[in-house]
């Protein structure tokens, strides 16, 4: 490895950057149900730094992870030597989940709407797709049941954040509630995208622009928004990485770059 | 009993067949297997249809899946699956769309003889209506506020067989498994019968020292058949590691179904069996896979004096 010193002199990436905001936003939260990839780094990051007690909560059923290596998937055997608990599918899903016992849920999508809804299902029609997605997996329960969902996109393109979704895959709580069906949690709270941060305060508001990332301008990140994008009143620039976070990062997170692009 | 004799036995075509290992103790020798005896007009069960699904599919054996993940892990896609729902090439696929807790909560109803099982789940998703299984029903008992509760519902599922793969069990079928214990336990005891695949056979003695570790009793299992490496690419916890190279690979193998259809006829049908298969990725590749100690600390269960 090179020097710290060398390491933050480097360009700041757009994956470390998405990574250095998710875990920043985990402050002061408790238990974290988390996917590979940004969220793994956003979590361990999290767990450096903004929230050392933080139990990370992964889909296979692994609870309170202390993995000696960069896990390379939900089910790595490196997250389960030395986890606190590996509890089983119906246990994860109905008595830790739905028992609601999960403060945030990460979730990724191929396309958001404003109200924070996702599809993962397909692109085009569900019979006959142009693209066949992977499905919900657990994100349906995710959102049905964290306290709230933080949603990472690599892109921000009109496509991705649609005014329509082509399939709900994962409603948030207001389609629940319009489907008669009281809502568990505040459903999305925070997407970070390459070009800023949306915000959503819960049942009943619409994702909002917070932050623009430097350099970012209102214009484009309208332009990338598939709605008429509500800006808020305070629009914030969102502070860069500093040193420290960049050097853990980098250096102790994900030495070998596995998922920092 | 051999792993052919198990899918002779109790894999006929037009069954529905359950295939579960979430991410962990994957039964693809199972799979391969039946590929291997050219089952047709199969209903596959399967929490998260991955390279093991997309493979049987390849292979004209399934016409209905049922599925709530139906990707190649966090590796890429499954050519083939993407190939039959996009463009129907072979044929159109079947596909019952669920969430992960939907499929647990089918095994769980089959499991338990229920009608159905509720969850909270589905409210405001387009994927009831796309998917007529999933209901919604008023409950019978009012919420904490007294006013009527709707909830959705799904079918329990009761597979006319269940294969999962497991580290160890007794020759009666009482199964440990440790590490990911996934939805195997449900869905073996959802199923009409139910085949455990292991990596080692032992002592009766070994399984009745730590009766906490049999996920599975023997009363659930017709069948046990010994198939060392059978959850490859998969990984077996403290046996083998997950061959993620293999996972990387298969995108860009089925993405092209000529070289997919080439894969098949040199590892599946190409191999007269499991053993054959483990042989030909050979001594060095497994070595690769190979992993450290890490024992559980014993408990003391004691006994009466």
């Amino acid at each position: 490895m090179s020097g710290g010193r060398t390491e933050s002199a480097r360009p700041v990436t757009s994956s470390e950057l998405l990574s250095v905001l998710a875990a920043r936003e985990l402050a002061g939260r408790r238990t974290v149900f988390a996917g590979i990839g940004l969220p793994t780094l956003a979590t361990e990051l999290a767990r450096l730094t903004v929230a050392p007690g933080l139990e990370v909560v992964y889909e296979s059923g692994v609870c309170g992870a202390h993995p000696s290596h960069l896990p390379e998937t939900i089910a790595d055997a490196v997250l389960i030597t030395g986890a606190e608990a590996v509890v089983s599918m119906a246990t994860l899903f109905g008595s830790v989940l739905q028992g609601g016992h999960i403060d945030v849920g990460f979730l990724g999508a191929a396309q958001i709407d404003r109200w924070g809804d996702l599809n993962t299902s397909v692109i085009g029609e569900w019979e006959s797709p142009s693209v066949r997605l992977p499905g919900s997996g657990g994100a349906v329960e995710v959102m049905a049941n964290a306290r709230e969902v933080f949603v990472v996109m690599r892109r921000h393109t009109p496509r991705s954040f649609a005014p329509v979704l082509d399939f709900c895959t994962t409603p948030g709580p207001d389609r629940a509630l319009a489907d008669g069906i009281r809502p568990l949690g505040a459903g999305v709270t925070r997407v970070i995208t390459e070009l800023g941060v949306l915000a959503r305060a819960g049942v009943g508001d619409e994702l909002r622009l917070v932050a623009v990332h430097p350099g970012v301008s209102v214009d484009q990140v309208r332009a990338a928004t598939g709605w008429e994008l509500r800006i808020a009143d305070r629009l914030a620039t969102t502070a860069p990485p500093t040193p420290a976070e960049l050097r853990l990062l980098r250096d102790d997170v994900d030495p070998n770059r596995v998922y920092l692009r | 009993m051999s792993m052919r004799e198990a899918v002779a036995a109790f894999v006929h075509d037009g069954d529905t067949v359950s295939l579960e290992g979430f991410t962990h103790l994957i039964p693809t020798a199972a799979g391969h297997e039946i590929i291997r005896q050219g089952r047709r007009d199969l209903t596959v069960v399967r929490m998260t249809a991955d390279i093991v699904v997309d493979q049987m599919l390849a292979a004209g054996c399934v016409t209905r899946l049922v599925s709530s993940f139906v990707g190649n892990s966090s590796a890429g896609s499954l050519g083939e699956l993407r190939r039959r729902i996009e463009h129907a090439d072979p044929e159109p696929l079947a596909f019952e769309e669920y969430s992960h807790y939907g499929m647990v909560c089918r095994y769980l109803a089959g499991a338990q003889r229920l009608p159905f099982h509720p969850l909270r789940s589905y409210a405001g998703s387009d994927l009831p209506s796309v998917n007529p299984g999933i209901r919604k029903v008023t409950s019978p008992y009012p919420a904490a506020d007294g006013s009527a509760e709707e909830i959705y519902v799904v079918p329990p599922v009761h597979p006319d067989v269940t294969f999962v793969h497991a580290q160890r069990a007794d020759r009666r079928g009482n199964t440990q498994i440790w590490g990911l214990t996934g939805v195997q336990a449900e869905a073996v005891y959802a199923a009409k019968k139910a085949v455990v695949v292991v990596e080692e056979l032992v002592a009766d003695e070994v399984i009745r020292a730590d009766p906490n570790r049999t996920l599975v009793p023997a009363h659930a299992v017709d069948a046990v058949v010994v198939c060392p490496r059978g959850a490859h690419p998969s990984f077996a916890q403290g046996y083998y590691d997950r061959d993620n190279a293999f996972y990387r690979a298969w995108s860009a193998i089925s993405k092209d179904p000529a070289r997919l259809r080439g894969w098949l006829e040199e590892w599946v049908y190409g191999t007269a069996d499991h053993a054959a298969y483990v042989a030909k990725l050979g001594e060095e590749f497994w070595a690769g896979l190979a992993v450290g100690e890490a024992p559980s600390g014993s408990v003391d269960y004691g006994r009466r004096l």
